[in-house]
């Protein structure tokens, strides 16, 4: 969600929970304004908060011009001093798959996994362990990329993308109407598209390139993995993640207005087939 | 260039120049034959509207602002509709909460003057909402408020002694609120007692071989009859004790009519901690799960909420005491009744922020495996009915079960089994800038969504969120039953050949003879008698 009209913005998803205090409040005005300053962002949004088990983080990212590249993400434990997270490579995502359970709240906690192994052959097999380490930090930052790479959303049309690739918020966005908000196929992955190429090319031929470069999340697996809801009669849509659970997006139809925030524990709910 | 319409043969003294463009213009002017606009009147209009409203960088939205043509040109005709459908939800849902803001006008002033005097039993909810947005958990201040005049409407229309607004649990489909309410003595409608009884006495004549004398049918003996006895079922706890102590109206938002949400039985509990689903949120949505759920949405959402009431409803050291009045204790069974402490003074925050949780306790009590507060004892039940020879047999089978215990009432926070490596509890306080002020606030990690806070002698607990328990590892599904085995063969049942015709002949006349040398006999024996 974006940091202008931050206290504004968090009453939308207020119905899922997501609240601030006011202390809260006051204290990530100020101090998103100083990291937007500080580090040239186009643009700083409030990714959300991760709680842990003896404290939480907050999560803020800054964006430039071109919205897929270039993200960079920072955490804080008061809403005041913000630190840098590394950018997760792949080794490091794969690691953190293996720490299991919260987060502690304390950024140099190491995760322990341990793995027997047996090495060598018949009655000479010996059990080896092998440990690999996983600091908080670095299963943070994996967590939140693969958060953003599995939920996060934004309604068809909000951006576009021009001759020259990059991604740019579309300033004539008008907002879904009611019917159209209704509807799964109307909202996209914000990532590099992954499913295009299986759509068949009668879809392709209705597409529009310069909005429909992005994944809808109609044809995610398993079906029903997005709760679709509407507040305030048709005032106001919320869709959760079921699969994140915490993972609210927000979008008042016929407005500009929706954004999307993240409040829960940082764990996939690994269950849900069985759920639905 | 193609030309759609027939021009006319323009003059010979026009110029090749002047053909040119009157060629370009006609090209321009062709009609779409899907849209029925054409490139000249479009591009006119964008132009016009370009000049007009002189926006910035026009050249980057040079794009849309075309499209926005094209578009208001062709759907001039359907707005009617749309608009029309737009806001009938929106508004339909905003005059039922409009019945919200409205006193009950009929009885005049006085009677409202009357009520204003006389103790409500709604609970300061702004306040409760004040401290839990210091809390940074809860909802927002709006949705309170609502919240807040649905409990009221449920107040005026039911005679409540306690109210609380236990929490909000998310569905898939729709939300459901919960409120907490306790019955005034004696006041209880009884109507909707009668119906689970009924049903339960429906489904005891069912069994067999647990009732004497309800059974009329006619027992046929071809088949072997089944030695399978099905194990009783657990009865549920009355209204007011146990797991039912407390009674639930849940409503899909706030100002819709709030539905009662049945009692609680043990099977249902100890089948809900088997399953783990996500709430539809429609009340009598079937719950389709392995083992299978005995009963729909509502039965699993009571469930859940006696679980969670029973997990994570806490209060700080020394707000309810035992009644000291009361000393009988039976045996083995622990205290059930507490009353507030009116000399409570309040813990400093500091302290009940402590991490070693020692200062809180729970104030619900524990359900046993069995699915129930108190321990019910099944073999007990099977010494008092059976007379027949058929049940000695089982009054061999089970040892006296051992009674299950669990974690007494007002035990404090400190006895609590940790979660995967982690307390099971999680205390903070709400602002670390400003201590003096700040409130205790408590997570629970086992029902991630539970929250208590405590201030001075305030204290409360509220649950938002799925409904769902916290567990490190996945879920898996109990195993099917092992395969019921085959009715052991013997020689009564084993399949034989049947017997030939020349057996059979054989037999019927070895049969024959028999017959014959038995009436021979006979005679022979009359003719003795005769003679006699």
């Amino acid at each position: 969600m974006e940091c202008e009209g931050l206290h504004l913005n968090i009453d939308y998803a207020g119905s899922s929970g997501i609240i601030l205090s006011p202390e809260q409040k006051a204290a990530l005005q100020t101090s998103l304004v100083i990291l937007q300053n500080e580090n040239k962002f186009n643009r700083v949004y409030l990714w959300g908060k991760i709680l842990g088990v003896k404290d939480d983080y907050f999560i803020a990212q800054g964006a430039y011009k071109d919205e897929f590249a270039g993200r960079k993400t920072f955490y804080s434990k008061d809403c005041i001093h913000w630190g840098l997270l590394p950018p997760a490579t792949a080794e490091m995502k794969k690691k953190s798959a293996l720490a299991k359970g919260r987060f502690t709240g304390d950024p140099s906690y190491e995760f322990e996994h341990v793995e027997t192994k047996k090495v060598g052959e018949g009655d000479d097999a010996v059990d080896e362990e092998e440990t690999t380490i996983i600091k908080e930090e670095d299963r943070l930052s994996s967590v939140i990329s693969e958060i953003d790479e599995d939920v996060r959303i934004v309604p068809r049309g909000a951006f576009v993308q021009v001759p020259t690739a990059e991604v740019v918020k579309n300033r004539s966005f008008e907002g879904l109407s009611v019917q159209e908000a209704a509807k799964l196929c109307n909202y996209m992955h914000f990532r590099e598209a992954k499913r295009l190429d299986l759509k068949t090319l009668l879809q392709r031929a209705n597409m529009d390139k310069a909005i429909d470069f992005m994944d809808s999340i109609e044809d995610d697996v398993p079906r029903g993995s997005w709760s679709l809801q509407f507040e305030r009669g048709s005032g106001l849509l919320t869709l959760r993640s079921l699969q994140w659970p915490g993972y609210v997006f927000y979008h008042v139809p016929a407005t500009q207005k929706y954004g999307s925030v993240y409040f829960g524990t940082g764990e996939k709910n690994q269950d849900l087939p069985f759920m639905l | 260039m193609s030309e759609g319409e027939a021009t006319p043969v323009p003059d010979a003294g026009v110029t090749g120049k002047e053909k040119e463009f009157l060629k370009a213009k006609s090209y321009l002017l062709t009609a779409s034959t899907n849209t029925g606009i054409n490139l000249y009147d479009h591009l006119s209009r964008v132009l016009g509207k370009i000049l007009d409203e002189r926006p910035d960088n026009v050249v980057d939205i040079f794009e849309d602002i075309s499209k926005d043509s094209k578009r208001t040109k062709f759907t001039s005709d359907a707005n009617t509709v749309q608009d029309k459908v737009d806001r009938s939800t929106e508004v339909a849902l905003a005059q039922v909460q409009r019945k919200l803001f409205t006193k009950g006008s009929d009885d005049g002033d006085d009677d409202v003057a009357q009520d204003d005097e006389v103790e409500t039993p709604l609970p300061n909810l702004m306040e409760l909402c004040f401290f839990f947005e210091q809390a940074g958990i809860g909802l927002n201040r709006e949705e309170m408020i609502r919240v807040w005049l649905a409990l009221k409407s449920l107040v005026d229309n039911h005679p409540l002694q306690h109210v609380r607004f236990w929490g909000k649990i998310f569905g898939t489909e729709q939300n459901y609120y919960v409120a907490e309410v306790e019955y005034r003595e004696g006041d209880e409608e009884e109507e909707e007692e009668e119906e689970p009884e009924e049903v339960q006495e429906d489904e005891a004549a069912e069994k067999e071989g647990d009732e004497e004398g309800e059974e009329e049918e006619i027992e046929e003996d071809d088949t072997p009859k089944p030695d399978f006895k099905p194990p009783p079922t657990v009865p549920k706890e009355d209204n007011r004790t146990g797991a039912n102590k407390k009674t639930y109206f849940v409503c899909n938002d706030p100002g819709k009519p709030w539905v009662k949400l049945p009692l609680v039985q043990p099977n249902q509990i100890t089948s809900a901690r088997m399953i783990k689903k996500f709430l539809t949120g429609r009340l009598d949505a079937p719950v389709v799960s392995y083992p299978p759920f005995p009963g729909n949405e509502s039965n699993y959402l009571r469930a859940q909420i006696a679980r969670i009431s029973a997990g994570t409803h806490i209060s700080p050291l020394g707000f309810y005491q035992f009644d000291e009045e009361e000393e009988e204790e039976e045996e083995g069974e622990g205290r059930d009744h507490f009353v507030e402490n009116i000399d409570f003074e309040g813990i400093p925050v500091r302290e009940l922020a402590d991490p070693s949780l020692g200062n809180w306790v729970h104030h619900v009590q524990h359900i046993l495996p069995q699915g129930r507060c108190s321990w019910w004892n099944p073999v007990q039940k099977n010494e008092d009915d059976f007379e027949d020879e058929e049940e000695e047999e089982e009054r061999e089978e089970p040892d006296e079960p051992t009674p299950e215990e669990g974690p007494a009432l007002l035990a404090p926070l400190t006895e609590d089994e940790e979660v995967g490596n982690m307390p099971a509890w999680t205390p903070a306080l709400s602002s670390a800038l400003i201590p003096q002020y700040s409130i205790a606030v408590i997570h629970s990690n086992l029902w991630p969504g539970a929250h208590a806070f405590a201030f001075e002698k305030k204290f409360e607990n509220v649950y938002i969120g799925y409904g769902q328990k916290y567990k490190s590892e996945n879920y898996s599904p109990p195993a099917p039953p092992p395969i019921q085995e085959e009715f052991p063969s013997g020689p009564e049942i084993t399949e034989t050949e049947d017997p030939t015709p020349e057996e059979e002949a054989a037999l019927r006349a070895a049969q024959q003879e028999a017959a014959d040398a038995a009436e021979e006999m006979e005679e022979a024996e009359e003719e003795e008698d005769e003679d006699d």
